[in-house]
């Protein structure tokens, strides 16, 4: 059996060993120190210079600064569009250690729905590093308080103000006025088109409708800098140079708010609009388009739900009736037609007419109705407009053809924009020879030229495309564009713009203009005239014309029955005017859809325009009638 | 004096190094911090408690430290599996354990159980330590660095593997099994990339070798602190005057990358004034380790203090773009309460070794 040698520890020995290894890593580390400040001292020394540089820029830059949006006045200076501070609750996620648990404490502190966290979520996909994320928008003054208490136990959170666009009256000017709202992919991409990115880059919102679309370049005005130092949340520590940005022009637009007012008053709860302007400058008092909706809706970002309720409203609600409204302009063009035939010397002032309810063309087997059964008897061309005559209209269409008619109506402006300060608007039609060839490959048939002459057939007109010819007419051929904006505020004067021309018309005879003009005359003023009624006790003499659209084709032999119908095929009701007739101030046109006759439903809604209109602008005492003396005014026209 | 410390236990030299090092700290962090004194407050007393456990540390024996090795080491394993199986996830890893009254990270305890356990079971037998007690030594070391490698925290794991090497160099490991050793962990190193390593882990690596290939994420660390460290220059820009850290630029700039803060403000003459008191404080320790009465003894204060140099090392070498960046910091001056809780945990058992003495020795 081996003994079990005993070994006996040798301490001594042991502890040298442990003493000689410590020392050896005392000296393992001495060198790798060594290594360490040898690597600081390239950075430290070295290349201290580059990064000196490197540091300097790091800590300076240029920010861009947004200008602020100019305002828009109307035309009395009430104010439309204004810039408003609002605050939204931002989150730099970069900067806040327990994400989840900062949002749900905000949640009980601030009353944040979880529809809010979740948009909050998704906003935060391919954000840059350490950009705040707003957490929740337009936040209340108690919000902002509430949060300004509890701010040291939220780090990472900031309320930022800033200025957004608001709308004090609301749905009330949205049609022409537009809106605000956030730049997206399109509109950046129109703006880096336009070379317009710089002074684009600290800008939240564009103009995305009406004037605030059409206007922006004024409205917008020029970035400015800030050399700033900043932290790398871009939070800005000091401001070491700026230059500050060029505020947009405030503009001033020749509506009336008031008018708009009462419009939306007598428009409500119908489809319709209502446009008056001056007809010596072509300024718009009133564009008015019915059902409207609130355009600050839009301005943070409209919800889905309230979006496609807007599109899906079979009202049409996002339309701009006055310049996108294509509709048939009836009986309104009459007095144009009238005036092209005396023009051009198809007919004469005297001559007459019979009618008895019916029009036939010779070898056509059609039959074209008076909208009166049994005929209006021996009519000229003045009391063709008054009566609105289809039958003398279906042979004055006849004899000058479809070629002069359209050549004619082109030059009112018909099938062409109208050059109104507003992207949207349409150039409806005018139709022509060409025109059907192109659109149906089809030769254009007498059948065609027929109810041109009522402004119906394929013949379709905007509003504002039927107040600028009346201007037209209204001033013997001089032509002028609608304008919505009217100049811009200045400290001391507001500067006006010119009214905007367009080439006249040549005028061949003037007494021509004055028979059609009469003819509007009496359409208001003679006891056979269509709106003769509507506008009896007015205290202004006011010319005009009514217009029915027919948007159901009656078939032969068949009586047009209001009652059996559908609605949205029951016919349109319109009316053109302006007062006074003699020097006029104000031209209007009303536009009511499906709403039946014009001279019983849309005359009386512009009676009632034109009467608020003279009531805020009064009128000379020469113009200015009392019932007693209209009468003998009547009387005495009358003969 | 002198005596009236030794009495308390307390290494005056160490003491008075590691309170010097807090000074820095605190002066740092009120810096890199914004300048917020609540800052200051909650690191001060944090600084207390940690003074006051290695004071307390400080008072055991170190006879009690061998006996209790074994059971610090496997109660520590059994946490770091309960944490992997129930834990809590903070920042996206596993650390914490729950215990409803506190709540702290297993892996911490294991910084200083690991050393222990190698101590005592080395020092079982005669120094230098066999080949097959070497061997046994590294599966004890690999158990908890893989469990906390899993969690995953790759900083924590690497300073523990370090702690327990640490012991087997210092008990004589003998050079040519070293070279040994080194050979196969290098060989070791194209499996664990390409079998073991995590893809973030691996893009850490990989952002680390090129930092400029990824300016915005990764990269973003390492760059903003090299344009710190190297804008500081020789002088520095003054406490408080740093723009990379008054400015944010850095990110983590009072915890992990506090060295790039004071490197921005106290530039290279600052930052060797800085290494003169870390290398004091580790001369200090191993001298302690040198004069310890028994080989577990030496061997656990010698592996303390060297890990302690190991924290200085990673943290200076990933601030400065020379490592790879594992979330390692800059020891007592980082802030934060854990990892200062066990240093000075540390301290206070080297401190213990280095005051109580046996009086019937040699």
């Amino acid at each position: 059996m081996p003994i079990k040698r005993q070994t006996i520890r040798d301490h001594t020995a042991e502890a040298n060993l442990v003493t000689r290894r410590a020392f050896v890593a005392f000296i393992g580390a001495v060198c790798i120190l060594l290594a360490v400040i040898s690597n600081l001292y390239v950075l430290q020394v070295k290349k201290h210079e580059a990064f000196q540089t490197r540091s300097n820029t790091n800590r300076i830059k240029v920010l861009p600064v947004a200008p602020n949006r100019g305002l828009i006045y109307d035309r009395n200076g009430v104010i439309l569009a204004e810039n408003r501070p609002v605050f939204s609750l931002e989150l730099v996620p970069e900067s806040i250690s327990d994400l989840d648990d900062t949002i749900s404490r905000l949640q009980t502190l601030l009353s944040i729905a979880d529809e809010q966290v979740e948009r909050f979520h998704k906003n935060r996909d391919g954000q840059r590093r350490f950009k705040p994320i707003a957490l929740k928008t337009l936040l209340s003054e108690e919000d902002v308080a509430i949060f300004s208490a509890h701010k040291h136990l939220f780090p990472g959170v900031s309320v930022e103000a800033r200025l957004s666009r608001h709308y004090p009256f609301g749905e009330i000017m949205t049609h022409a006025l537009g809106y605000v709202a956030k730049i997206n992919k399109k509109d950046l991409q129109k703006i880096v088109e336009a070379g317009e990115e710089e002074n684009y880059k600290a800008t939240y919102d564009t103009g995305k409708l009406g004037v605030e679309r059409f206007h922006e370049s004024k409205l917008h005005g020029k970035v400015g800098y800030q050399q700033v130092e900043v932290n790398s949340a871009s939070r800005i520590i000091r401001v070491l140079d700026a230059t500050p940005p060029e505020p947009g022009q405030d503009i001033i637009l020749n509506l009336d708010v008031r008018l708009h007012e009462k419009a939306a008053e007598l428009l409500d709860g119908k489809r319709g609009t209502v446009v008056m302007s001056d007809p010596e400058t072509g300024g718009i008092y009133t564009l008015y388009s019915n059902p409207s909706y609130d355009p600050n809706l839009f301005v943070h970002g409209i919800s889905n739900k309230n979006y496609s309720a807007l599109l899906s409203s079979p009202n049409r609600p996002l339309i701009n009736r006055a310049t996108q409204g294509q509709y048939p302009p009836a009986s309104t063009i009459k007095p144009h037609l009238a005036l092209l035939g005396l023009e051009q010397k198809i007919i004469t002032p005297d001559e007459t007419i019979k009618d008895n309810g019916q029009y036939r063309l010779p070898k056509v087997n059609h039959v074209w109705r008076d909208w009166k059964r049994w005929g209006h008897g021996d009519v000229n061309v003045t009391k063709a407009i008054e009566v609105s005559c289809d039958i003398y209209y279906y042979d004055l269409a006849y004899r000058t053809g479809i070629d002069k008619m359209s050549a004619y109506m082109n030059e009112f402006g018909f099938g062409d924009y109208t050059g109104i300060d507003l992207y949207e608007e349409s150039d409806a039609n005018m139709p022509s020879r060409g025109w059907k060839r192109a659109r149906f490959n089809e030769p254009w048939y007498i059948g065609d030229t027929i109810p041109v002459g009522i402004g119906q057939s394929f013949w379709t007109a905007t509003p504002v495309q039927i107040v600028q010819s009346i201007n037209t007419l209204v001033n013997r051929g001089e032509r002028y564009i609608p304008q919505i904006i009217r100049g811009t505020k200045m400290e001391n004067e507001d500067k006006i713009d010119l009214p905007k021309t367009l080439r006249p018309i040549p005028v061949v005879d003037e007494k021509n203009w004055d028979i059609v003009i009469d003819a509007m005359y009496g359409v208001v003023n003679r006891e056979h005239g269509t709106a003769f009624r509507a506008f009896k006790t007015s205290s202004y003499q006011s010319a005009g014309k009514s217009g029915t659209a027919q948007l159901f084709t009656v078939a032969q032999n068949e009586k047009y029955d209001a009652k059996n119908v559908a609605a949205h095929l029951k016919d349109n009701a319109m009316y053109v005017g302006f007062a006074p007739y003699n020097a006029p101030k104000v031209s209007i046109v009303v536009v009511l859809e499906n709403a039946g006759g014009g001279s019983a439903n849309a005359a009386p809604i512009a009676r009632k325009m034109m009467d608020y209109f003279f009531e805020l602008y009064p009128l000379a005492d020469e113009y200015v009638y009392s019932p007693e003396e209209k009468k003998s005014v009547l009387e005495y026209t009358k003969e | 004096m002198r005596k009236f410390f030794n009495a308390l236990h307390i290494d005056l030299w160490l003491f008075v190094g590691l309170l010097v090092l807090m000074s820095v700290g605190l002066i740092t962090i009120y810096s890199a911090g914004g300048q917020d004194i609540g800052l200051i407050q909650r690191q001060t007393t944090r600084l207390g408690i940690a003074l006051t456990g290695m004071f307390i540390l400080a008072q055991i024996p170190p006879s009690f430290y061998r006996r209790v090795s074994v059971y610090a080491f496997v109660v520590g394993v059994a946490m770091l599996v309960a944490v992997i199986l129930f834990g809590d996830v903070g920042k996206g890893a596993q650390r914490w354990l729950d215990l409803k009254v506190i709540r702290f990270q297993p892996s911490e305890i294991m910084k200083l159980a690991v050393p222990m356990m190698i101590a005592w079971y080395i020092s079982k037998f005669d120094l230098p330590p066999k080949t097959q007690h070497i061997a046994v030594g590294f599966i004890l070391v690999c158990i908890p660095t893989i469990l906390i490698a899993k969690q995953p925290d790759l900083g924590t794991s690497l300073l523990i593997a370090c702690s327990g090497l640490f012991v087997l160099f210092l008990g004589g490991m003998r050079w040519r099994l070293i070279g040994y050793v080194s050979l196969l962990l290098g060989a070791f190193l194209p499996i664990m990339w390409f079998f073991l390593m995590k893809g973030y882990q691996k893009q850490r690596v990989l952002t680390f070798l090129n930092p400029e290939s990824d300016p915005h994420n990764t990269g973003y660390h390492i760059i903003q602190s090299k344009i710190a460290i190297g804008s500081g220059g020789l002088e520095g820009k003054g406490w408080l005057h740093g723009t990379q850290s008054q400015l944010e630029f850095l990110p983590e700039r009072h915890t992990d990358f506090i060295f790039a803060v004071y490197s921005e403000e106290f530039g290279l003459l600052g930052v060797l004034a800085l290494l003169a008191i870390y290398l004091y404080i580790i001369g200090r320790g191993l001298i302690i380790s040198a004069r310890a009465q028994d080989a577990y003894s030496k061997l656990l204060a010698g592996s303390i203090t060297l890990t302690f140099f190991v924290y200085v090392f990673v943290n200076m070498g990933m601030v400065s773009g020379m490592l790879p960046v594992v979330g390692v910091p800059l020891p007592l001056v980082s802030f934060g309460g854990t990892s200062m809780v066990t240093l000075l945990a540390g301290f206070g058992i080297i401190m213990s070794i280095g005051t109580q003495k046996r009086l019937l020795s040699r």
